[in-house]
């Protein structure tokens, strides 16, 4: 008698990371959907969780040389650099159009010396209608020869600690996969203050054009992504989720609502979509349906009870 | 939106690795420029994985209908050439911005390297209300030289150059080009391998002649928001250069911004 039709039980996809909250657990990845209104033509923005902002620094970046892409198998690499405009003219031209999209807005923040974070983080904290900062951990660290600051579990949490003393919004540290254990990482940022975790960025990779003798891409090395890292990403994500209370945010070659399930069974709370935007632009939107869809059909009632769901 | 199913209306081989695909497009056959593109998903699934992009090369609007004139180079293009009649394909576009053309009816000139004809044509449909134009066609051998009957057919004054001397000129096309240019032309648009786009960019700017270019660039969004399409062009800030990105200010391009250095030219 009670048992409403299964289409009439009111769907819950929202989460909540921190004081983060997010109408659903699909976000646009970084570096994968522009500052947003490039995609506004093709989908209703404000169906989307979040949308994660191309890195922003202090000064303008032209970023790397050319060719910035090639296709490998199942995937693809890139080195874009971290081309952006600059913290001043993304806060002018860019806010205003992001603001207006009614989804959260999340800024990915880089820098080359902790200096340039911290300086960042600070004039984001003073530019309205952003709800969170993702820390972009992956980028080499000048002062230090170039390593990633994320490489280094104490450079990492000073990096996460340093910008979290200077800003309220949410703090998300994005962690590099190329490191020897990714959880020791996501544990030193949990300590240093980060609300949640993302993970993973690109796995570095390489492509050799035989004929000519060289590397397809200009800056000869480049960031694997797409359905070919997924396995990949979903272990360390299962791995994290594992190890720390603060959220999981997992992502790496997400297609379909079915690839969101496993992150989001293997402890991740939100899931991040790159590569998938440039195959299908409306990728987000087909998995926020598909995940409506699951709930639905398995009669549940909040997302929130797929969460970490796996049994092993 | 931007986001389309079409329907294959029609394919055939046209020359050697050489395909002119027909697509049921209404929206693209009546937004579509001349300098445009289309960005088509191959098939389903991860291989190939991303998007392959492609010139329009001619619209019917009364049928709804856009062409794509293609030469296999790879697994791509090659599983393109083997979709059936009524196969579905989706199609991102019309992308890009269009070759400018001015209403002042002066004499203008096409250079098309092998299949850097097919935006050409299309262009030339607009060019033909108000211009002169003459055309220089080159490829390797007479078997890449396309288009050039329908050309002539519409009224262009058609020179051809081919590398083996088997149709036209023997050697490049860009052999021809100045004397055509010592005629004075109004303006150029050429579209082909970057090194004969280079010599006539160099040229034009020799006789002071515009020339819009159109280029290529390996791509992923084709919307403009990845920016794995850069092309390197000239800046008057420092460091003298900056990109463009060849889905959204281009892939048409003044021939004058472009750097024609050593990344672009080994591109691909
Ligand atoms: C704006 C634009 C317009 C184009 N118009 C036409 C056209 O009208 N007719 C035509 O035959 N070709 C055109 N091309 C080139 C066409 O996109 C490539 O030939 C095609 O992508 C090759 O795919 P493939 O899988 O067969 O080759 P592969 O070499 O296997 O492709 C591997 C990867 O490299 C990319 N790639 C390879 N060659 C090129 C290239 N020349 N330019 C850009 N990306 C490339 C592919 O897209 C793919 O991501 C155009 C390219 C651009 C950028
Ligand atoms: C073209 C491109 C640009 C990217 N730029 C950034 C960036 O600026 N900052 C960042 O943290 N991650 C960046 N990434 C990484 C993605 O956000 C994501 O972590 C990665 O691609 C894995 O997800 P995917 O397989 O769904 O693409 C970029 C990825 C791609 C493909
Ligand atoms: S292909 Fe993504 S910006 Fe041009």
């Amino acid at each position: 008698m009670n048992t409403a039709p299964l289409e009439n039980v009111p769907l819950d996809l929202s989460i909540e990371i921190g004081s983060l909250h997010l109408k659903n657990p699909v976000l646009a990845a970084s570096g994968t959907f522009g500052y947003g209104r490039e995609f506004a033509k093709v989908m209703d923005l404000s169906r989307l969780g979040g949308i994660v902002t191309k890195a922003i620094t202090l000064e303008p970046r032209l970023g790397n040389p050319t060719p910035r892409i090639v296709e490998t198998a199942s995937g693809m690499l890139n080195s874009i650099g971290l081309a952006n405009v600059g913290v001043a003219a993304f806060a002018r031209d860019k806010m205003p159009f992001l603001r207006s999209c009614g989804t959260a807005v999340i800024v990915n923040v880089a820098g080359r010396s902790m200096d340039e974070y911290v300086e960042v983080v600070r004039r984001l904290s003073d530019c309205p209608g952003i709800h969170a900062l993702e820390i972009n951990i992956s980028c080499p660290n000048v002062q230090e020869g170039g390593l990633a600051f994320g490489a280094d579990p104490k450079v990492a949490a000073a990096v996460i600690g340093a910008v979290r003393s200077v800003t309220r919004l949410p703090v998300i540290a994005k962690l590099t996969p190329n490191v020897t254990d990714i959880v020791r990482i996501a544990e030193a940022v949990q300590e240093a203050g980060a609300d949640a975790v993302s993970l993973i960025n690109t796995l570095v990779g390489m492509a050799i054009d035989v004929v000519r003798r060289r590397p397809e891409l200009g800056g000869v090395t480049g960031g694997l992504s797409g359905p070919a890292i997924k396995p990949v990403a979903l272990a360390m994500v299962w791995k994290a989720a594992q190890a720390v209370r603060i959220p999981v945010i997992g992502m790496g070659g997400i297609m379909n609502a079915g690839d969101a399930l496993e992150f989001m069974l293997a402890g991740a709370v939100a899931v991040q979509v790159g590569t998938a935007n440039f195959v299908d632009p409306t990728s987000t939107i087909r998995i926020v349906e598909g995940l409506e869809d699951t709930l639905r059909e398995r009669g549940m009632g909040s997302v929130k009870e797929i969460i970490g769901a796996l049994e092993v | 939106m931007i986001d389309t199913k079409t329907t294959i209306l029609h394919q055939e081989q046209i020359a050697p690795q050489i395909f002119r695909l027909r697509l049921l497009s209404p929206r693209i056959a009546r937004e579509a420029r001349p300098g445009q593109f289309v960005h088509l998903r191959i098939r389903e699934g991860t291989d190939p994985l991303l998007r392959r992009p492609f010139s329009i090369h001619r619209v019917n609007r009364e049928r709804g209908e856009v062409q794509v004139l293609y030469q296999v180079v790879g697994q791509g293009t090659r599983l393109l050439s083997r979709k059936p009649v009524g196969e579905r394909l989706d199609v991102l576009g019309p992308l890009g911005h269009r070759f400018e053309v001015s209403e002042e009816g002066g004499g203008v000139l096409l250079v098309a390297g092998g299949i850097g004809i097919a935006p050409l044509v299309f262009l030339c449909e607009d060019l033909l209300r108000g211009h002169a134009v003459t055309a220089l066609i080159g490829a390797r051998s007479r078997d890449g030289i396309l288009c050039h009957d329908s050309l002539r057919s519409g009224g262009v004054t058609v020179h051809i150059a081919t590398d083996d001397g088997s149709l036209g000129h023997r050697g490049l096309v860009t052999d021809l080009l100045n004397a055509q240019l010592e005629a004075g032309r109004e303006a150029v648009y050429a579209c082909g391998p970057v090194a004969m786009l280079r010599t006539v960019s160099a040229l034009c700017r020799a006789h002071r002649i515009s020339c819009q270019i159109s280029l290529e660039s390996r791509m992923a969004c084709g919307l403009g928001a990845c920016l794995g399409c850069a092309v390197k062009v000239r800046s008057s800030v420092p460091p003298g250069y900056e990109y463009k990105r060849v889905c959204k200010e281009g892939p048409v391009f003044d021939a004058e911004e472009v750097i024609f250095d050593e990344n672009l030219l080994s591109g691909h």
